[in-house]
């Protein structure tokens, strides 16, 4: 019996079968929205530009607010990423919003490192979320994402062409991140001019194999609107958070001595399109294309570059346990190994320097020898030398005994003589009387 | 009012008066005007700044032509490692019986590519170049068709998009401002509201001053010209940097055909003061200071290029008699640091010998009286 129902579980056809009656499982996606809903949402913008681009503005202008900010200066030293978090609330709609600006992005006079900082920065958040997601005790639901979704590239509004930092950074992006090229300041640009700019650049981020974000299309609701958006990028915006009066109106505008300039009027540049594309439809399809394509490519080349792999050499699926097991397993014994190596340094090295010492002991022991030897052999001199000198000696006290006892017995002979002697020898010098 | 129309009123006035002691030589303004006409002018103008910050379509838009007609741009990838390059469009021009031979000297890679170190070194080779060039022909035997292409003035254009000068804005003008006259412009001011075009103005003449760089200043007007002129002049003054718009196409405006700007909001026209500066640029530039461009360039900056070379070529001399250069050099008497101190140590000995006599002398005659 038990076998059967294991069969049935693992067949692969799927039947369907239909409904009698209302179940009400058609209130899953409510269920889920309202889930969401109270859960809050989290919606994370890095805006790439120049400093001065605009990048502040229209992130005032799209969001109908003002976030606090600093004009930034152009002579910093390098690029640096500057996260600013918010709290915004719309119906009962919780966003914790996250702006990430890029402080002093090409104003250096050398610009070869400065996509380093925004690539580091992104894959910092990546990190962050890996380690979170690898722990024992993790908490996904209650955690911060700060992973970037989506990536605006302000582009100068020349009417030419990309720049080559531009092309250099986004090359360097595509992979990383959903891109959205805009051109900045389109008030700048007549229309003819813009339509020849759009050309051109797309065509240049084609010719270069750079990928930037596409509207999906494959949801049916959604579809065509995407499509139709697709074709007008880049979108060419125009930011302003001042209001100026047109007509019986007051909108948002940029006011010239030859005309205004309304931010939200389609003809004048496409901001609406960027509004609609980026929060109103498509801002839960960029978290998603976040997590799945960009979060997972990055995970997979971490997790390769640690070693682990998805297949063991019999291709059979390895699960991560087992991985972990392995590589902890060799790391011991790689440990193990080097401890033995290092053990077997230290027995060798203390053989070396007893059988040094060894040496010195024996050439002193030699030395000493020696030593002791020439000590004796000059006592030994010494000691003959004495015996001599004692002889001597001797000889001498035996002499003058003699002699004493010989003057001794001929005491006067002597004098006499002597004295004839002393007188016949000396003349001038006085008698000496002994 | 134009140069010749107030010499020509000021030779009226004289005439009615003072009939019998005029001697005539008021008629010499004339002559020199006469003359010029004949010989014809020449000016040599350089356009400096990144691409795409509309420099081509200034320059058609001022001299009315079109310079640039066939000229290719580089794509993106291309100007990543991009060389700057000089190039040189001359032109005839006429106008009333001036002739006029227009040099544009084009710096096209300015600041394109991904790493702009020393990126304004052609440039400054380039004009170095045309002022030796100049050197050795005036020192030449024959100095009657001597070809001037010294540089006589610069247009530097800031882009309108940021704060202010960048790094690179202010390494290009302090490597160039004693080369050349330097004027700088705010490029594509279509960009910038009244409002924002008077802070960046402020901020870029405050960082001018703060960086120490030398921009070309207009000279101070007679105090016998009239006020209008006088006015003009201050107002000219306190414009600057000048922002500007240029447009290579002419649009219908007000019942008119103008050069200008199509957008969907308005049409912006290039010769309207309270759009931009043009105007005022064109009238600075050709119009009122064309010759003081000129006269500044030969009387201070070719100067001070040619003391430099001189110098250096003495002090090479004094060091190595071998060297033979093509122009005969007075020895110029340049005493190096070492003997002037020596000299100095002996005059003041000599000095102090010259009191001490003195003083024996007086104290010799006191003794005698």
């Amino acid at each position: 019996m038990a076998a059967t129902d294991v069969d049935v579980f693992s067949n692969e056809e799927k039947r369907s079968l239909s409904l009698g009656g209302h179940v009400g499982f058609d209130s899953l996606p409510d269920q889920l929205v309202s889930k969401s809903v109270t859960q809050g949402f989290c919606f994370n913008i890095l805006c790439v530009g120049e400093t001065g681009i605009g990048k502040s503005t229209l992130m005032n202008t799209l969001f109908n607010t003002t976030f606090e900010n600093e004009e930034a200066s152009h002579y910093q030293n390098g690029v640096y990423l500057r996260p600013r978090t918010y709290d915004l609330q719309e119906s009962n709609v919780h966003l914790k919003l996250t702006i990430v600006d890029t402080v002093g992005f090409g104003d250096q006079i050398n610009k070869e490192e400065s996509y380093k900082p925004i690539v580091d920065y992104i894959d910092t958040q990546f990190e962050n979320y890996l380690q979170e997601e690898l722990k024992i005790k993790r908490s996904l639901f209650n955690y911060h994402d700060t992973r970037i979704h989506i990536c605006l590239y302000f582009i100068a509004p020349t009417g030419h062409s990309l720049k080559s930092l531009d092309l250099v950074t986004m090359k360097k992006l595509d992979s990383k991140v959903n891109i959205i090229p805009i051109i900045a300041k389109a008030d700048t640009i007549s229309k003819s001019e813009l339509h020849k700019f759009k050309i051109k650049i797309m065509s240049e981020l084609v010719s270069n194999g750079v990928q930037i974000y596409q509207f999906p299309t494959d949801d049916d609701a959604v579809a065509e609107i995407n499509s139709s958006m697709n074709a007008h990028l880049p979108f060419a915006v125009v930011g302003s958070v001042e209001e100026v009066k047109v007509g019986n109106k007051t909108v948002r505008a940029r006011q010239y001595p030859w005309g205004v300039v309304q931010v939200e009027n389609e003809s004048h540049c496409d901001f609406v399109k960027l509004r609609e594309m980026l929060i109103r439809v498509n801002m839960e399809d960029l978290r998603e294309q976040t997590h799945a394509r960009h979060y997972e490519l990055y995970r997979r080349c971490k997790l390769e570059e640690m070693g682990f792999k998805d297949t063991d050499p019999d291709s059979q699926p390895f699960s991560l346990q087992e991985t972990y097991e392995a590589k902890r397993k060799e790391f011991l014994g790689d440990l193990q190994r080097k401890e033995e190596e290092m053990r077997q340094m230290f027995v060798n090295k203390v053989k070396e320097t007893e059988a040094e010492l060894k040496e010195k002991e024996r050439e002193l022991h030699d030395k000493f020898e020696q030593l002791k030897r020439m000590h004796q052999d000059e006592k030994r001199k010494v000691e003959e030398k004495r015996k001599d000198l004692e002889e001597e000696i001797n000889a001498f006290n035996t002499r003058k005994v003699a002699a004493e006892t010989l003057s001794l017995s001929q005491p006067l002979k002597k004098d006499k003589d002597r004295k004839k002697t002393t007188l016949n020898h000396s003349s001038a010098s006085p008698v000496q009387c002994t | 009012m134009t140069t010749s129309a107030r010499y020509k009123s000021r030779i009226f006035k004289t005439e009615d008066s003072e009939d019998k002691q005029y001697v005539g030589f008021a008629t010499l303004p004339n002559q020199v005007h006469r003359k010029s006409v004949k010989k014809g002018f020449d000016f040599t103008l350089m356009v400096a700044g990144e691409s795409g910050l509309g420099k081509s379509t200034l320059v058609n838009s001022l001299f009315l032509t079109d310079l640039y007609k066939d000229r290719k741009l580089l794509n993106a990838e291309e100007r990543i490692n991009q060389t700057v390059e000089i190039t040189k469009h001359t032109v005839d021009i006429e106008e009333k019986g001036v002739k006029l031979k227009l040099t544009i000297v084009d710096t096209p890679g300015f600041g394109d590519a991904v790493n702009n170190n020393e990126c304004w070194k052609p440039i400054t080779d380039y004009i170095d170049q045309q002022f030796e060039q100049y050197f050795r022909d005036e020192s030449g035997l024959n100095r009657k068709n001597i070809l001037d292409n010294r540089v006589h003035c610069c247009l530097y254009f800031i882009p309108p998009f940021g704060h202010g000068l960048r790094p690179v804005d202010v390494e290009f003008m302090k490597a160039l401002h004693e080369k050349v006259n330097i004027i700088p412009l705010i490029a594509k001011a279509d960009c910038l509201t009244p409002n924002e075009i008077k802070k960046l103005k402020d901020r870029v003449r405050d960082e001018i001053e703060r960086f120490g760089i030398k921009v070309y200043q207009f000279p101070e007007c007679d105090s016998d010209e009239d006020e209008e002129f006088k006015q003009m002049d201050k107002e000219l003054k306190e414009c600057t940097p000048f922002a500007v718009i240029g447009s290579n196409t002419v649009v219908e405006a007000r019942g008119q055909r103008v050069r200008g700007r199509l957008y969907p909001w308005g049409i912006v026209e290039v010769e309207n003061q309270s759009h931009c500066d043009f105007v005022k640029l064109r009238n600075m530039l050709i119009r009122s200071h064309m010759h003081d461009l000129k006269d500044v360039t030969c009387d201070v900056h070719y100067e001070n290029y040619r003391a430099h070379c001189i110098q250096e070529m003495t002090s090479k001399l004094a060091q190595d008699n071998r060297m033979d250069s093509p122009i005969p050099i007075l020895p110029l008497p340049t005493p190096d640091a070492e003997t002037e101190r020596l000299i100095k140590m002996k005059d003041e000995e000599l000095k102090r010998m010259q009191e001490m006599l003195e003083k024996m002398q007086q104290q010799m005659h006191e003794k005698d009286q």
